[in-house]
Formats: C-alpha cells, structure tokens, sequence
C-alpha cells in the first residue's frame, strides 16, 4: 500500500480572475480519515468540488488509484459526449453536500436505491415484465438499502419521506445514500454543521466505523475541530486556497502557521 | 363562541357585497342605449345580494359538523406525497370490474358517445405521455402536440406514400416520435426549466408550420385522408376498399357504421391498459426512480453517478413514443388529418391534463383527462363559456388543490426475510455502539 488511494497534484482553480485554489498537493491514504480543513472561504469546498468532478480544475491533475487502476479525474469529466461528474463517482468517489440535498419528495428507501441504479437492472423491458433477474437484482438493491438504513441506525424511517426527517437524520441519510454507490473515497462536506453534541458524537462514532469496519476511506470537511482532531489521522489545512500544514492531528495543531490562520495572528509575529 | 362568529359573519357578508357590488354594477347596472346609458342599478344590486347571501349560507354550512368534515377533507392534503404503508389491499377487484365495464362500454354506449369515450381515451394517451415528461421527470414541454401530429401524420402520409396500414403504423410511429424527441432533446437537454420550455414550443410551431406550408408532401391547410382500420384483412367499411373482406359479409350480420368505433375503441382501450400498466411498473423500476430523482435534485443525481442527459433523454423519447401512439388512434378516428388539430392550445390542454391530475399521478392524470374531454362535451348547450368555465376550474385547483386532483403515493420497500435473519447479529451490534 505505497500508492495513497487520492493523489492531489499542484491544482490550481481559477475563476475568471479570482483564484480559488493555488497550486494544491496532498495525498488521502487508503483506510484513513483525513480532514480538510481552513477558515471561511479557504477554498476547501472548491477543491472538494475538483475532486468530486463537479469543476474541472484549471491546472494540476487529481488521481485517484482505485480497483480500476489510476485515473485521472479531469479527464473523465472532459471525455467526449459520455463525459461528466457523474463518471467520477462510477470511478469510486462519492460524495454529500453542505447543504443538504436528498430526493425530498422520495421516501428513505428510495433515496438509496436510485444511488444503486448502477446495479439494478435498468432494462426497460425486463423490468415492465418483471424477469427473474430484474426481480433477484431490486431485492439485493432494497437489502443493500436496509443494510445501510441499520448501519446509519434509520431503520425505523425507511418508507417515510425524505424530507420529513429530522435534520440530523438526513445528514446520515446523505451518508447512507453515499454509501450505496459502494465508492471506496467518500468525501464528507461538513457533516456535522448543525448537529447537536451528542449527534455529532453518533456521527464520528459513524465515520470511523466507515473506515474500520468497512474498509472505505474518508475525506471530511468539518469546521468542528474536536471532531476533526478525535477522528484523523492526517489533516490538511487550507488557507487563501493554498495549503499552509499537512501533517497529524499533533503536528497541525501544534503549528505556529495553522495557530495564525485561525487566530489571525500577523505575519511578523509568526516569523518571530 | 357564537358571539364571536356574529359579527365575523357581517364583516365578511359586508365585504362580499361590496366587492361584487363593484364588479356588477358597471356589467349589469348600465344599460347603453346609443351613446347615452340606462341606469339600472336595482338589477346589480340583487345580484350582489345573491351572491351575499350564496357566500353567507356556505360559510353557516361550513360552521356545522358535516360541513367541517367536508373542508377538512377537500383541504387537509397540503403535504401531497404520503409513501404507503405497505398494508393496502391490493385493488385487483376494482381494477378487474373497471377493465370489463371500460370494455364492454360499446355495448351500451351510442356513436356520440363512444366518439366522446375515444377522445377521451386518446387525451389519458397523451396525458400519460406528458407525465412522464414533466410529471416524472420535472422537464417543462410545452410542444408536446408535435410528437401527436407526427404520430397521426405518420399514418396519413404513410398510407399515401408506402402504403402503411393502422397496424404498421401503430407499431412505426411510437419509434418515429421517439426518434423526433431524441433528435429534439439531445442538443437541449443541458438546458433548464424555462429555456427547455421555450425550445419545445418553438418545436411545436416548427413542426405545425411544415405541415401546414408542405403543400407537396402533406396536403397543407387541406389535410391528409387516413385509410379506414383493418384487423387481419377484415375491413370495417360497407364495401371493402382495401383489398379485405367486409365484417358485415365475413359474419354475414347487417352492416353498422358503429363497428369501426367498436374496434377502434377496444384497441385503443387495451393500448391505454398496456400503457398504464408500464407507467405503473415505471415508478417502482430504477428508471422511473432516477427520473424521479433528477426532478427533485439534479447535482445530487450527478454525484450518485446518474448520467443526467442520458436519463432526461429516454423520459423525453418515451413521453413522446406516447404520443406517437394517440396521433395514431387520432387520425385512424377522424378519418383525416390536418395541421390544425394541432395547435399550440393542445399543448396547453395536455398539459393542464397533467398539472390538473397531480404531477406524476397517474390515476389523477387519467381522471383529468377524463373530465377535460367530457366535461366540454356536456358543456355544449354552453359553448360560449366553455374556455370561461375551464379558466375558473383552473384557478379554483390551483388554489385549494394546487399538487393536483389526487394525491401521489409513493410505494413502500421492505428487506426480504432472508436478509432480516442474517443481519440480526449487525443491528445488535449498531445498537451496542451507540
């Protein structure tokens, strides 16, 4: 396990004149949780977004080495006519939003079996006719579906709406339908922003489970720092959209850079 | 309590008075008589205070118990999705009897009425086509009439130039309007709410203009004949003309011009059942599901790996290969087609069929298109007020009712037993760690 699963090289993003992210390098260890992290306005979702396909950055490549050998994520969004975002979850990276976006109007269940739509069988006919083998491949999907409902404890709410959840439930609804993709990166957007303590205690307890128990790896923004720092092995800490500490939990905390980013220390005395 | 009510009552019993005292007295109190004009004020004044009273009396049944009842159950749906509970009778029984009454209907119903029965069997047609479209997957088209003429067309002009019969047809032109749709959308399916919606209805125009200035190829303005339908050479006209046998002679019965209704009504019944059923199986199959999905949230879809322009394309060709198929039924029932059966207004009606019925509700869908066809017919003696009393329906549904006639259900999941008793040891252990 040389190859780290996601290689971030020197990215740059820019929009119009405005630079967003400059000349980014890191890489996410296989079987690991590694956090992003950075004040308001790093440049933390951008890069999130380059590495999901949803913006195709303007300079740098980002790899990503998954069960179907190294590809180049920037490439699977510009391929011709098939190309788009939606290429790179098939690669293996899923993803949630900040603000979360679920199927409102579509029960739990639901929402996670349009994630598995790469595995039901969508044929038209077989499906009017109700084959075997349209039959055999919904059941495996709904029971992938409850496995994760039980995983991300929502069993109780599997037929009701979406959007009748209660907030912190939908976070885990958006992880669990993450999941369903069965993707070997999962990149987390501030899954704990409005959580109550002992939701956000649940959540960790969640994302490293995710990690320990069924092997997939973790990239998280999170602006909680004690969840950051209880949960990662690695951090990365953007600031102005360049990366300014890479390093353990230990090692970034304790950096006089990261310290200034935060507290907003001038530079003279962080030379100092 | 009552009280309380009293002066609530006058408030609203003075305020409807006076608001229709201003909207009467100019209509009716004022008679022109030349350049000068009559006043005729008592007149208004007695239609305000009917109108008063018309309101008073529905507000005192409102107070009662019944009338409580009545507005909790009219009212009380603003939610408008509910997933079932998975406990609901199958409606097999009603689903039978309504499938034998709908097929046996020729028997009892006349000519004028069995025409009434297909056209309002050809709008549930397009009504269901257009769900998929809009109501399913969330994509305005207000062009929808275009894949309708080319369905009807295809016949017409199939007929006239390849010698194509109802059959051949039937099976062509769900192909051929699909293939429309897909030219249509693959170069504007990156677009979004209004811009698809523009693009569609200049589709609808492009197409109506060519029909109506190809005088060459489709007759123009003065339409195209549509052969008489045949079923296996049997042909249903008092002297064959398509090479067949005439019914009457083959059963050697008296000859009746309503038999080509018979057939035409059984055939296109049985095609609506056919297409009804695979919508039905749509919702619950996973592309129905992404379809779905992309109407509530497309950059969600994008991050589960829903290729979204591929998605948005098949709802696009399979809504239209639904339409293809009513022009069909269409033109094999009028006899003739020409460009302008459709216009943009139908459009407008298959899309009120669809906005009315609930978006994505099939049996609301079919229920609009039932009473959107019926309801002019019976409305003839009226025929001035009709768009009027369309207009008012319209308004009145989209303020109690605006998610539509019926309520979308939608269908429960639960885990085959299988999996329930292999994964006891897991839930267990996901309580443990909480």
């Amino acid at each position: 396990m040389t190859t780290p699963l996601l290689d971030v090289r020197n990215v740059t993003m820019r929009f119009g004149g405005i630079v967003a992210n400059r000349n980014v390098s890191f890489s996410v260890e296989r079987g690991e949780v590694t956090a992003l992290i950075g004040p308001n306005g790093a440049g933390k979702t951008t890069m999130f977004n380059c590495i999901t396909g949803f913006y195709r950055a303007s300079e740098g490549e980002i790899l990503l080495n998954g069960r179907k050998g190294p590809q180049n994520i920037g490439s699977l969004m510009t391929r011709p006519v098939t190309g788009g975002s939606h290429l790179v979850t098939r690669a293996g990276i899923a993803r949630t939003f900040q603000n979360i976006r679920l199927f409102k109007e579509m029960s739990v269940v639901e929402n996670l079996l349009v994630a598995q739509h790469r595995v039901t069988a969508n044929n038209l006919i077989s499906g009017v006719l109700r084959t075997p083998g349209f039959l055999r491949a919904e059941r495996e999907a709904v029971d992938l579906a409850y496995y994760w409902l039980r995983e991300m404890n929502l069993v109780d709410d599997a037929n009701r709406l979406a959007g009748e959840l209660p907030y912190g439930r939908q976070r885990r609804l958006e992880i669990a339908r993450a999941m369903c993709t069965d993707p070997e990166l999962i990149c987390l957007d501030e899954p704990a922003a409005g959580l109550n303590p002992s939701e956000t205690r649940e959540l960790s307890a969640v994302i490293q489970s995710l990690c320990s128990e069924h092997g997939r790896t973790v990239l998280v923004i999170e602006h909680d720092m004690g969840l950051v720092m209880r949960i990662s092995q690695h951090i990365v800490v953007l600031d102005h959209g360049e990366v300014i500490s890479d390093g353990t939990s230990e090692h970034v905390a304790n950096d006089p850079a990261v310290v200034a980013a935060y507290l907003g220390v001038s530079e003279e005395e962080v030379s100092a | 309590m009552e009280t309380n009510r009293l002066p609530a009552l006058f408030k609203q019993a003075l305020l409807t008075f006076t608001v229709s005292l201003i909207l009467f007295g100019p209509i009716s109190g004022l008679v022109l008589e030349g350049f000068s004009f009559r006043n005729e004020l008592t007149r208004a004044v007695l239609l305000a205070a009917l109108v008063t009273a018309g309101r008073v009396g529905l507000s005192l049944v409102g107070m009662t118990s019944i009338g409580k009842k009545i507005t909790a159950k009219i009212g009380g749906n603003a939610a408008g999705v509910t997933v079932m509970t998975g406990t609901e009778k199958s409606p097999v029984l009603i689903l039978t009897l309504l499938f034998i009454a709908g097929l046996s209907l020729p028997l009892f119903a006349d000519k004028y009425f069995l025409g009434i029965a297909i056209l309002a069997l050809i709008y549930c047609l397009l009504g269901l086509g257009l769900n998929i479209v809009v109501g399913l997957a969330g994509l305005l088209d207000l062009g929808f009439v275009a894949f309708y003429a080319v369905g009807a067309y295809l016949l017409a002009l199939g007929a006239q130039y390849l010698g194509l019969g109802f059959w051949g047809a039937l099976v062509l032109a769900p192909l051929l309007a699909g293939f429309c749709g897909m030219i249509l959308a693959f170069p504007v399916l990156k677009m979004h709410g209004d811009y698809l919606a523009i693009v569609t209805l200049g589709f609808g125009e492009i197409i109506r203009l060519v029909l109506n200035n190809w005088l060459d190829f489709t007759g123009g303005p003065n339409g195209a004949p549509v052969p008489a339908p045949t079923l296996l050479g049997i042909e249903f006209t008092r002297t064959a003309k398509q090479g067949g046998v005439p019914l009457h002679e083959y059963f050697a019965i008296p000859y009746s011009a309503d038999y080509k209704f018979w057939f035409i009504y059984i055939v296109l019944f049985l095609v609506v059942c056919l297409v009804i059923y695979a919508v039905e199986r749509l919702r619950v199959m996973p592309l129905g599901r992404m379809w779905e999905a992309l109407r509530e949230d497309e950059i969600a879809c994008r991050s589960l790996g829903v290729n979204h322009v591929f998605t948005k394309l098949t709802a696009f060709m399979l809504g239209a290969s639904t339409g293809g198929l009513a022009g069909v039924f269409f033109a094999v029932h009028q006899g003739f087609v020409n460009p302008t059966s459709f216009t943009f207004f139908e459009s407008a009606l298959i899309l009120a069929i669809v906005v009315l019925g609930g978006l994505g509700s099939t049996v609301g869908v079919i229920a609009a298109a039932l009473v959107l066809t019926i309801l002019p017919e019976l409305l003839r003696d009226f025929a001035e007020y009709r768009v009027l009393v369309f207009g008012v329906l319209m308004v009145v549904m989209m303020i109690w009712k605006p998610r539509g006639l019926v309520r979308v259900k939608r269908p429960a999941f639960f885990p085959s037993t299988k999996e329930e008793n292999r994964n006891v040891p897991l839930a267990v252990k996901a309580e443990a760690a909480q």
